[in-house]
């Protein structure tokens, strides 16, 4: 079973298609290449919401569609949830 | 995709030559104190349709120009049969019969002053009652998809939008395109982040700097009013509470409704109509109802409207088809989804199925299926202003 997509290997941080649960292993699907990848979650990663793949540092880029989607402003792990408490765009 | 290349479906041929997949009969105030005396007439008379707004008085410049270029592009439209306009007095109300006029379409108008309300409703239900008869005799056509003219927006998005409805859509527009339709796109904010990536899909290099032009002049509209770092407005709460987080992340997103290899061939200022078929990006706003109208005023008939989280908008003249692949919003909004595609997320269906089931979900309405939005009743007719009245 799928839990979360990856829109391209580019990318850092993949996408839950069902509510994830923190501790659970989820599997990920890359859409381009149809390889899997398997990340363990630190937190709950609600159905939407963002699961980082990698480790992330403050100043680092959260990579998307393999485009910079905006800057990490608090040191994120492998697993964690990715939202509004740890990225924030580079316009406005 | 064989039986795809060229589909027939049946719809209106206007008088001149453009078609239309409804065929409605609208009573269209010039002005906000008009819209007692069009909602009495299409009280009146069934089968008409009244399309109440708030402007039309003390407007100036260009957003004057906006606000006729707007209301003659509506009774213009080609799913509109025929037009009674009612408005405060009788130069402007002219002016916006004369325009939609040109179309060859039945169209007449009355004023309020030096009749009084009471006698101006008699005078146009009368003709109200005139044109849904003969309205109500024309018959549909086979016309060729091809000339049926797409809009697409989405709206409440979320990251399901990028992952599946959205791509949904780009992968039907590809198609559409690649027959000889003619499509649009939009939403100058909300291609923030990605507006390189939008250059780059522009036809030529002058077209490209067209559209750089437009998206330089919004960042400076939004540069000079605005009073936080807009993150309160975009992304929307919705599309936050969807897992969205940054205005790059829902621009990447959003430009997934364009497909992979289209080119747009030009840029139209808002409401205005293209000249030729291909992709075009369209400067509106990012406002669902206020983007619709803009595209209805251009003449397009129908329009694709993937949601996340799930907006409910609708249009008076244009259908509104939607989609969505989010499973919560296709679950517990089932009474606003035109088209399911979750199928997607899990793994059940591709994308070229996926916009395959959507033209057909086009042709079908097309052919007179009414759209959830039809059904529910949702016509949010909503005038793009540019700045305050004189």
């Amino acid at each position: 079973m799928i839990h979360f997509l990856v829109h391209e290997e580019a990318d850092n941080v993949g996408v839950a298609t069902v509510d994830i649960s923190a501790g659970e292993t989820a599997t990920g699907l890359y859409m381009d290449s149809q390889k899997k990848i398997k990340v363990k979650a630190l937190q709950d990663i609600p159905l939407g919401h963002k699961i980082a793949l990698t480790r992330l540092k403050v100043d680092d880029s959260v990579i998307k569609y393999g485009h910079d989607i905006g800057r990490v402003v608090a040191d994120i792990k492998a697993g964690e949830h990715v939202h509004i408490h740890n990225l924030k765009t580079r316009r406005w | 995709m064989a039986k795809m290349k060229n589909p027939k479906v049946f719809a209106y041929r206007r008088e001149n030559g453009r078609v239309g997949i409804r065929n409605h009969v609208i009573i269209l105030p010039l002005d906000d104190l008009s819209n007692s005396a069009c909602e009495k007439v299409a009280y009146n008379v069934k089968g008409c349709k009244a399309l109440p707004h708030a402007y039309g008085r003390l407007q100036f410049g260009k957003d004057l120009e906006l606000f006729f270029r707007t209301l003659i592009g509506t009774g213009s439209n080609p799913n509109v049969a025929a037009a009674v306009v009612i408005g405060i007095e009788p130069e402007w109300t002219q002016r916006v019969v004369d325009g939609i006029a040109k179309t060859g379409k039945p169209v007449a108008g009355f004023s309020i002053e030096r009749h009084g309300e009471f006698k101006t409703v008699e005078t146009a239900s009368w003709k109200a009652k005139e044109y849904v008869h003969w309205a109500s005799e024309l018959r549909r056509e086979p016309v060729d998809l091809k000339e049926i003219w797409v809009s697409v927006k989405c709206g409440e998005s979320d990251t399901t939008s990028g992952l599946a409805s959205n791509p949904t859509v780009g992968n039907a527009l590809e198609k559409l395109v690649a027959m000889g339709g003619t499509c649009s796109f939009g939403e100058t904010s909300e291609i923030t982040g990605a507006e390189m990536v939008c250059q780059e899909r522009a036809v030529n290099a002058k077209v490209g700097e067209q559209f750089m032009a437009v998206f330089n002049a919004y960042q400076r509209m939004i540069e000079a009013n605005k009073t936080d770092d807009l993150s309160g407005s975009q992304p929307t709460k919705g599309n936050i509470r969807g897992g969205l987080t940054t205005i790059e992340e829902k621009a990447f997103g959003n430009l997934q409704k364009i497909g992979k290899k289209i080119k747009y061939v030009g840029v139209l200022d808002k409401a205005e109509a293209p000249t030729k078929p291909g992709l075009w990006f369209m400067d509106t706003s990012s406002a669902a109802a206020e983007a619709v109208t803009l595209w209805a005023a251009a003449g397009f008939v129908a329009h694709f409207f993937p949601t996340g989280q799930g907006n409910i908008i609708g249009n008076p003249i244009e259908p509104v088809i939607k989609l969505t692949a989010n499973p919560l919003t296709a679950k517990t909004m089932a009474e606003h989804i035109d088209y399911d595609c979750s199928a997607i997320l899990r793994g059940e269906m591709t994308l070229e199925e996926s916009g395959d089931n959507l033209i057909q979900m086009l042709i079908r309405t097309c052919n007179g299926r009414l759209t959830a939005q039809e059904v529910l009743g949702h016509e949010e007719f909503v005038l793009t202003k540019l700045y305050e009245s004189a």
